[in-house]
């Protein structure tokens, strides 16, 4: 099966330009990454602010250019200028801010504006609408102007408009930094829906740990680089690492490190209450 | 000096058709010195509480009084509270506008018509407190990372020398590492110089962590008010507000349920771990 995104090698480099033009200083915001994601995959990032990520994630569909090595999306290199269309449309994108995103002035226009703009025949717009906003359950209001919405609804538009686009991935950069508890849930909900039911490649990047306990892979970035990856069990299980480079874990995934650090007979790589509740049950049924 | 408001209610848009009533009937007291968290959801009249503690939002009805004095009293001056009562506005860096970061921490002070050699002093303390570095200082705010540049937009309030510091929701939109930095350089402020603190989150796991009071803010109405540990045992009505205590309360309630014979009344990983290894070391 071929990968819907290959990165080999991927450098990023950010220069900065003095006053006359030439180049002062460079950063490698993104050093060397290598990452393969299957179709129908769901996939975190992790890592704290300036660890890469958010460029990364620009490179998935081609918002940014690699400084070396490549990235292909659904076998297309994104440096291929004729393909720009082709792999905009295959990889979508929601952004932090959902103030940012949003331009209509009513919310099935607004969501209209992504389809339509592929040149999309109108009849098949609306249909396209409707599918979004009910992937989102924001159809009942698509009369709506969107600035009356709270920031988890105006988010879900954004959602629905990258939805319109039919794409096969869609990349969401900490969607959730925003919003408030509810709007986080509604966000994270509308993101594995698509990823479960309509198999939609779904590439999450979240400071929330909570958020990413269900992805099937967890990839955490540090200064450009992957520090680690692996299932959320795995990674959660490196408690000390993670600790170490300043990442939250869970609260649980906390607790059952602490008391196995006492001498408690837990396994590691706790992820949820439910998890953690049964192991304490379990060792205190032990002799 | 302490913050006290009687019966206050405030109604926005009154007479249109947009009229909503934010707050209804709150009564309650800040004493001096305490650290206490506002929350809420969207919408439940936590801003709009904290807008009424240094006066930029007047009440519909009610009295606020600040060290015993009545703020809405004829000649009360209004620029003198609002030094005393700093406010961080959410995302505060946008307000963020001069050349350099020491200008902008200079602005507040310099506005208050302090000697040029007391406005930097306090500046510098300010930067200093927010644990910014030096090297910073005469760089553009707009070279920080996000973590620095909201450090920078609460030293400018620091620098006024408020006794009452409060912050909406400081550390949206940070990571975490940035998230501690500031949640911690501010216990650290409430400790060594004894500040009154207002923290308005959404994250029950840091308000469990830092303060020593809750609010809940529901309909505009003070739903509960009380410790973190008393608040939290109402984790089944916070969350028909949309709230909901930190992970590890609901954990012990678990294993209680279960038949554990653990105290459930935990807002902590600390206090969580002591809670149980107490329990399994007595089954021993």
């Amino acid at each position: 099966m071929m990968s819907i995104i290959k990165a080999s090698k991927l450098v990023h480099e950010y220069q900065k330009l003095g006053e006359d033009g030439r180049v002062e200083s460079s950063y490698r915001a993104v050093d060397g990454v290598d990452l393969e994601v299957e179709p129908g995959q769901f996939i975190a990032i992790l890592g704290h602010n300036g660890s890469g990520k958010s460029t990364l994630a620009k490179h998935l569909n081609a918002i940014l250019l690699p400084s070396e090595g490549s990235v292909h999306v659904d076998g297309k290199d994104t440096r291929d200028a004729e393909k720009l269309w082709e792999i905009r449309k295959t990889a979508g994108m929601v952004f932090q801010n959902p103030d940012n995103q949003i331009i209509g002035t009513v919310v099935d226009e607004d969501v209209a504006f992504g389809p339509e703009n592929m040149g999309v025949p109108t009849d098949k717009i609306k249909k396209r609408v409707e599918e979004g906003l009910k992937t989102v359950g924001m159809w009942k209001y698509r009369s709506h102007s969107p600035n009356k919405l709270s920031g988890g609804q105006k988010q879900r538009v954004a959602i629905a408009g990258v939805v319109a686009m039919h794409p096969k991935c869609i990349v969401f950069d900490e969607p959730t930094a925003m919003l408030d508890p509810i709007g986080r849930k509604e966000v994270i909900e509308a993101a594995k829906r698509l990823n479960r039911e309509e198999g939609v490649t779904v590439i999450l990047i979240t400071h929330y740990m909570e958020e990413v306990v269900e992805a099937d892979r967890v990839i955490v970035m540090d200064q450009g680089k992957v520090l680690m990856q692996g299932t959320p069990r795995e990674v959660f299980s490196e408690v000390e690492l993670l600790k170490e480079h300043r990442l939250d874990v869970p609260q649980v995934t906390m607790l059952a490190y602490e008391l196995r650090k006492s001498g408690m007979d837990i396994p590691k790589g706790i992820l949820t209450m439910e998890e953690l509740a049964d192991a304490l049950v379990q060792e205190k049924k032990a002799p | 000096m302490s913050i006290k408001l009687e019966h206050v209610s405030y109604i926005y848009s009154q007479g249109t058709a947009y009229q909503k009533r934010a707050l209804d009937d709150v009564s309650l007291e800040i004493p001096d010195g305490q650290f206490v968290g506002v929350i809420g959801h969207t919408g439940s009249g936590k801003s709009t509480l904290i807008q009424h503690l240094n006066g930029l939002i007047r009440a519909t009805d009610g009295k606020i009084y600040f060290g015993g004095e009545n703020i809405y009293a004829e000649g009360y001056s209004m620029k003198k509270l609002r030094s005393k009562v700093g406010l961080v506005f959410q995302y505060p860096e946008y307000q963020l506008f001069e050349v350099d970061v020491f200008s902008d921490v200079c602005f507040g002070p310099k506005n208050l018509g302090l000697p040029k050699e007391e406005v930097e002093q306090r500046a510098y303390e300010a930067l200093q407190q927010v644990g910014l570095k030096e090297k910073h200082y005469k760089k553009s705010p707009f070279e920080l990372s996000g973590g620095q540049k909201r450090r920078v937009a609460i030293a400018g309030i620091l620098a006024m020398q408020p006794d009452v510091l409060i912050l909406d929701e400081p550390t949206a939109g940070l990571d975490p590492k940035g998230r501690d930095d500031i949640l911690d350089q501010i216990a650290l402020l409430h400790k060594e110089r004894g500040i009154t603190v207002v923290l308005v989150s959404h994250s029950m796991e840091d308000v469990a962590k830092y303060v020593e009071r809750i609010i809940v803010m529901d309909e505009g109405k003070v739903r509960y008010d009380d410790t973190p540990r008393n608040v939290f045992e109402y984790y089944k009505e916070l969350e028909e507000i949309g709230l909901a205590a930190p992970q590890v309360t609901y954990l012990m309630h678990e294993l209680k349920r279960r038949g554990l014979d653990v105290n459930p009344s935990v807002t902590t990983v600390e206090e969580a771990k002591r809670a149980i290894l107490a329990a399994t070391g007595e089954a021993r």
